[in-house]
């Protein structure tokens, strides 16, 4: 019997997944895509307890999730690419124009 | 018993190519197990009766926002493998370590916090939400959830026009 414990154990562990992602990779394109997989993992949550109180709102909130993850795609590769342009990399660990 | 054999199979496709998108080292082939991920999560969202939402899945995510970072990856030439360069400061293991005890303690919260039993799935997939998917999400964006729904469409017109200056070389 697949319980809501269940889907939230697997969208912990995806969530992790991802967070490792950005914790262990320096390429910033492969740092996004992670952040997109804790996105999913956030939506998986919202989608299993809208099937288990049978309420659409958690499927409401997970469509302004993937709106907001859209946006937050296009913004960050907009700023990737204006990056790469004045420095020629993708490495996070060269991006400390801003550091003190 | 249908339900779990469907789930496993579609968590363990979830969690591999999820794996494999922080691990490859080739970002084509990541950007590549990233649909492949969306798709299994796409899937997941059909076992849960949220037909609506997975059709948006495969289109916007699967569909729209994979095909701008492999966009990316092209216009962005990766001569030197960016992980060459590593500052001496970074552990890889710190990493491992923190979202390993973090893990362990989402785990321990979620089995021993006594969340809901089960849903009869007999029932759940002949109801109203899972018969009119549409009509019912359709129905609570358009009332109940009109100004988000109006403030996201505002959020999407400012990135879109983000996006552009971002990307032009001058204005």
């Amino acid at each position: 019997m697949i319980t809501p414990t269940h889907y939230m154990l697997l969208s912990a562990a995806l969530f992790m997944i991802g967070v490792a992602g950005v914790l262990l990779r320096r390429n910033i394109i492969v740092i996004f895509m992670s952040i997109e997989l804790i996105l999913n993992a956030v939506n998986i949550n919202l989608v299993a307890f809208s099937y288990q109180l049978q309420n659409g709102i958690g499927q409401v909130f997970a469509i302004f999730v993937i709106a907001v993850a859209a946006a937050e795609a296009a913004v960050g590769l907009g700023i990737i690419l204006a990056f790469y342009r004045n420095k020629e990399t993708v490495n996070i660990d060269e991006m400390n124009l801003m550091r003190w | 018993m249908g339900e779990a054999i469907a789930f496993y199979v579609i968590a363990a496709l979830i969690l591999g190519f999820a794996v494999l998108v922080v691990s490859t080292k080739n970002t084509v082939h990541a950007v590549l197990f990233l649909v492949l991920n969306f798709l299994a999560v796409a899937a997941l969202y059909v076992l849960l009766t949220a037909q609506f939402l997975a059709v948006i899945q495969v289109l916007v995510y699967a569909g729209g926002i994979v095909v701008l970072y492999l966009f990316v990856v092209m216009l962005v030439n990766l001569k030197r493998p960016p992980e060459d360069h590593s500052a001496p400061q970074r552990h890889p293991w710190v990493g491992f370590a923190l979202s390993g005890v973090v893990l362990a303690q989402l785990a321990a919260i979620l089995l021993f916090g006594g969340f809901g039993a089960a849903t009869d799935s007999s029932v759940a997939q002949n109801s109203d939400l899972a018969l009119n998917n549409v009509e019912r999400i359709g129905m609570l964006l358009y009332t109940d959830y009109l100004i988000p729904f109006e403030v996201a469409s505002m959020l999407l017109l400012v990135a879109m026009v983000g996006a552009i200056i971002l990307a032009k070389r001058e204005l």
